[in-house]
């Protein structure tokens, strides 16, 4: 049984494409055999982000339209032996996804035997970020700590409340899961920020994991290596915790407080 | 905190966004699942009662409830302090 998970968020530019392919890589170093399917038709980036962007030969419309088989546009990545890609379409039609097609595909990876399916979702609440959502067994909402992206969240878990299958099938509907990004620890404690307990308390949701700011996500994007295989980064090591937890571990959350500074720095603030 | 910034105002934004958006998520929560005619009807009550009394569109709220298995529509509209009672 292959476990379909979507990468979302309603509000664009939190951080879902960099989320889904460290969570995908994460899964994938445990060993789980993953893909990560791109659902941001004309606007194909998670390629960029996993650094395999010429390497596309097919896409997801291509498959859904039956230009080629699952297996040919599937790609493999070039660092952990379990975890494959489905790359978004660059094409304009905006009907290319359908329900069925999605369906279809969905149904082919799990056959293929992956366990683990991430979704990673377009901004937006139009058809892509729906059928991303559709037919996802749990979602990790994306949220930074901020009133737009709070609010958007809120919106999109009640649409995951509402229109998945499983939600109309009523068996417990999609497990949910907040991941917070770009968190400052040094301004939420200056009371610039929202901390993760305020998020937590208006979303009423578990917190599954907290990155924090850090300019090693914008470094990994640049070279195509998701954050989480940076092993000097505290982002990455804020995503392992999130990818264990997402198994099931139980763990303290990390990097939520201020770093220690010493006493000049302590005395004059900044 | 360094000593400095007991100098600096020390009003916290975050609390401010907090307390915005547990009201405006509250409400949107709210509307959720409420027919889709309550905004159209918040707007056309609005009308009617401007053409009377000038009264700021936050002024009508208008909310669909439950109580002992009956739906109740609750219509409240605040009036500026000169109308009254006049």
């Amino acid at each position: 049984m292959a476990e379909i998970i979507v990468v979302t968020s309603g509000k664009g530019g939190v951080g879902k494409t960099t989320t889904s392919a460290s969570i995908a890589c994460g899964l994938a170093q445990r060993g789980k055999r993953v893909a990560v399917v791109d659902f941001d038709i004309g606007l194909r980036n998670l390629d960029l982000i996993m650094g395999c962007e010429r390497r596309v030969v097919y896409d997801f419309v291509n498959v859904i339209q039956g230009d080629c088989g699952l297996k040919q546009a599937l790609i493999k990545d070039k660092r952990i032996d379990t975890l494959y890609v489905l790359a978004a379409s660059q094409t304009r039609d905006k009907d290319a996804l359908t329900s069925e097609g999605v369906r279809r595909v969905l149904d082919e990876l799990a056959a293929e035997g992956f366990e683990y399916i991430v979704c990673d979702s377009p901004a937006g609440i139009e058809k892509g970020a729906h059928l991303a959502m559709y037919f996802a067994d749990r979602a990790v909402v994306v949220v930074n700590p901020e009133v737009s992206s709070v609010r958007d969240s809120d919106r999109i878990l009640g649409l995951l409340a509402s229109k998945t299958q499983r939600a109309e099938q009523g068996n417990g509907g999609v497990k949910e899961h907040l991941l917070l990004t770009r968190y400052n620890p040094r301004r939420v404690a200056s009371g610039e920020m929202m901390s993760v307990d305020d998020v937590k308390e208006i979303l009423g949701l578990d917190v599954i994991g907290v990155v924090p700011e850090s300019p090693d996500v914008l470094s990994a994007s640049n070279a195509g290596a998701p954050v989480i295989l940076n092993v000097e980064s505290d982002a990455a090591r804020a995503y392992e915790d999130a990818v264990a937890r997402l198994l099931g571990e139980t763990l303290p959350l990390r990097f939520v407080e201020e770093p220690k500074r010493n006493f000049f720095a302590r005395m004059f603030g900044g | 905190m360094g000593l400095l910034a007991l100098f600096r105002k020390t009003s916290s934004t975050a609390s401010v966004a907090k307390e915005r958006l547990r009201i405006i998520v509250a409400q949107e929560r709210s509307a959720r699942g409420s027919p889709d005619y309550l905004p159209l009807l918040r707007r056309e009550l609005l009308d009617v009662i401007r053409k009377y009394v000038n009264v700021d569109p936050s002024a009508v709220q208008v909310n669909l409830g439950h109580e002992d298995g009956h739906e109740v529509l609750e219509l409240s509209v605040s009036l500026p302090e000169a109308h009254r009672g006049g």
